[in-house]
């Protein structure tokens, strides 16, 4: 019985909750040990089921529960193109 | 195997281009000029897009807007490709890659030249409400860029085929893509800058934004800001739920409603706001069976007419009622549902098995705010709102002096009121940069009426308490 609450990383409802049993049980945290939230998708789906999961495991407010930081790139980028030279400028490898 | 592509529908016109063929794993597999790589393989009968990293379950079409991480694929030797965004080419090759890609074995190009420009002001995002803003600005003389990161512009207006009622005289009676099109023609006409296509990486101080675009990497130095990036839809938890087959509304609305294919043959609908009842009343007008729609809530969420028509057409709406599991190994093949009490236990005994080979999930939208948090924005918890959405003055600008936001990345509410707030924002960020003007001010004022009037009535109440929890006086501001 699968019952999944982050695509990208492939973590399931148990997985958070064991998670959070061994005291990952902040978002920042979780992401940090479980990497939910950081793959292709930067979190559109998973961060909602894992704070229902989360107010249910330990009783916290939603409130309390703020995203985890936000960095840029938002998407995944080729480095290809971070690495481009500038617009009629030289190539410096 | 049955055509899944829409050739007569009541509404909408699917100007196919030329037909040709592209390769995919040694089959040859058709599609028309304009239709995605993931559209035309859906049409074929795929289902299994790639298999999950860990559980190697497989996934499908999922998101259809390029957000999410299911339909990546290898094209001619470039792994990684989102399909749903990527335009099917001829003699193109297509092959699954699985979550682990081989490192490319051919010569996958560099990156073009990066781009460098200063401007005054990046409107973000080209649904309503970033439309709205970009007409208000520009036609007070602005040089407004709008950016979008799809080919056509409109938002979720372009998926509309319903007619718009609401107090908002204006748009009243006309469908929403029909709106979209009407305001993209006027930002044309008043000089907007439009760049579709244009992906927004990310934000960096002061006022710097850099979008990828045809493979190019494009940094703007902007003056002011205003975000209009829409929401995200939200998602369930149930057995199963990441069976291909299980879609949000918008990835449904999507295919059939911008691609012109089918979804499948029998949907079982989760949600009946108005999402989900417009969305199924879309399926049915594109001969598509709903098999019933279900709703947590002891009643309906969306409007009464919605749920009228939905309910003439013989499509049963059952409320107190959640999905339990979805049933199938490698695509939905059936649903368990069950009755729920009004603690949102299930009742026992209640369970019943739903035929359907897809599953509709329209169970909400959550702001998204990713580019906002990147810039500092301040964030508050409004649930009336839809979740985390940005502190905000009366003219919509954030805490961050001179990055102003509007619409559903400001709270979740309709595309009236998303209008109405660009152009607020629109007429803000002009006076700001320059000076007030007859035009600004008049807008300004009719769109904050436009808003009351929009939140009064039994809907409007608990979006005007949400607004009235985040919005902040002009001090707060950085």
């Amino acid at each position: 019985m699968t019952t999944v609450v982050c695509r990208c990383e492939d973590l399931t409802e148990e997985d958070i909750v064991e998670a959070i049993e061994e005291g990952y049980d902040e978002l920042e945290t979780l992401k940090r040990h479980l990497r939910l939230g950081m793959g292709p998708c930067q979190g559109k789906a998973c961060l909602l089921l894992a704070r229902r999961i989360l107010r249910r495991e330990t009783g916290k407010d939603v409130e309390e529960m703020k995203e985890p930081t936000a960095r840029p790139p938002s998407r995944p980028v080729p480095f290809s193109l971070l690495a481009s030279p500038d617009e009629g400028g030289e190539d410096d490898d | 195997m049955s055509e899944r592509r829409i050739f007569e529908h009541p509404i909408l016109d699917f100007d196919r281009g030329y037909e040709f063929y592209f390769d995919f794993e040694g089959k040859k597999i058709k599609a028309y000029e304009g239709e995605t790589i993931a559209s035309a393989l859906y049409a074929d009968g795929l289902r299994k897009f790639t298999e999950s990293k860990k559980l190697e379950r497989p996934r499908g079409f999922f998101c259809a807007i390029g957000k999410c991480s299911s339909c990546l694929m290898s094209v001619d030797g470039r792994p990684n490709i989102r399909t749903c965004v990527t335009l099917a080419e001829e003699g193109m090759e297509v092959e699954r890659h699985g979550p682990k890609a081989e490192f490319p074995q051919t010569d996958v190009g560099r990156g073009g030249e990066r781009k460098k420009e200063e401007i005054e002001i990046a409107v973000i995002g080209g649904g309503p409400a970033g439309l709205m803003a970009s007409i208000v600005a520009a036609r007070n003389g602005s040089e407004v860029h709008l950016f979008d990161e799809g080919d056509d512009l409109g938002g979720q207006l372009v998926k509309q085929t319903h007619q718009f009622f609401g107090s908002h005289q204006e748009d009243a009676g006309t469908r929403g893509i029909d709106i979209g099109k009407e305001l993209l023609e006027e930002a044309r006409d008043v000089g907007v800058e439009i760049h579709n296509g244009s992906k927004v990486l990310g934000y960096y101080p002061e006022k710097k934004i850099t979008i990828e675009s045809d493979g190019r990497l494009e940094i703007y130095d902007s003056q002011g800001i205003v975000y209009a990036g829409g929401a995200v839809e939200n998602y369930l938890s149930f057995e199963n739920n990441d069976l291909p087959g299980v879609y949000g509304a918008g990835g449904v609305q999507t295919l059939m409603n911008e691609e012109g294919i089918v979804p499948g043959e029998k949907v079982l609908m989760i949600g009946s706001g108005n999402v989900g009842l417009i969305v199924g009343y879309q399926l049915l007008q594109a001969g598509v069976n709903v098999v019933e729609i279900i709703e947590a809530l002891p009643e309906i969420g969306g409007y009464q007419v919605h749920a009228s028509k939905i309910r003439r057409a013989g499509v049963p709406i059952r409320a107190s009622h959640t999905i339990k599991k979805a049933i199938g190994d490698e695509k939905v093949e059936g649903a368990v549902v069950q009755k729920i009490d009004e603690n949102w236990n299930p009742v026992k005994g209640t369970e019943r098995e739903v035929e359907c080979d897809v599953i509709c999930l329209a169970v909400g939208l959550s702001p998204d705010t990713g580019f906002l948090r990147q810039a500092d924005c301040e964030m508050d918890y409004v649930p009336e709102l839809g979740g985390f959405v940005p502190l905000r003055t009366e003219d919509m600008m954030t805490t961050q002096r001179g990055i102003y936001v509007a619409g559903d990345a400001a709270g979740i509410e309709e595309a009236t009121v998303a209008a109405l707030e660009g152009k607020i924002a629109g007429a803000a960020i002009y006076e700001e940069l320059h000076e007030e003007t007859e035009d600004t001010r008049r807008s300004k004022e009719e769109a904050k009426e436009g808003l009351d009037k929009m939140r009064k009535g039994p809907y409007g109440e608990v979006p005007k308490q949400g607004v009235k929890t985040c919005t902040v006086d002009e001090e707060v501001c950085g």
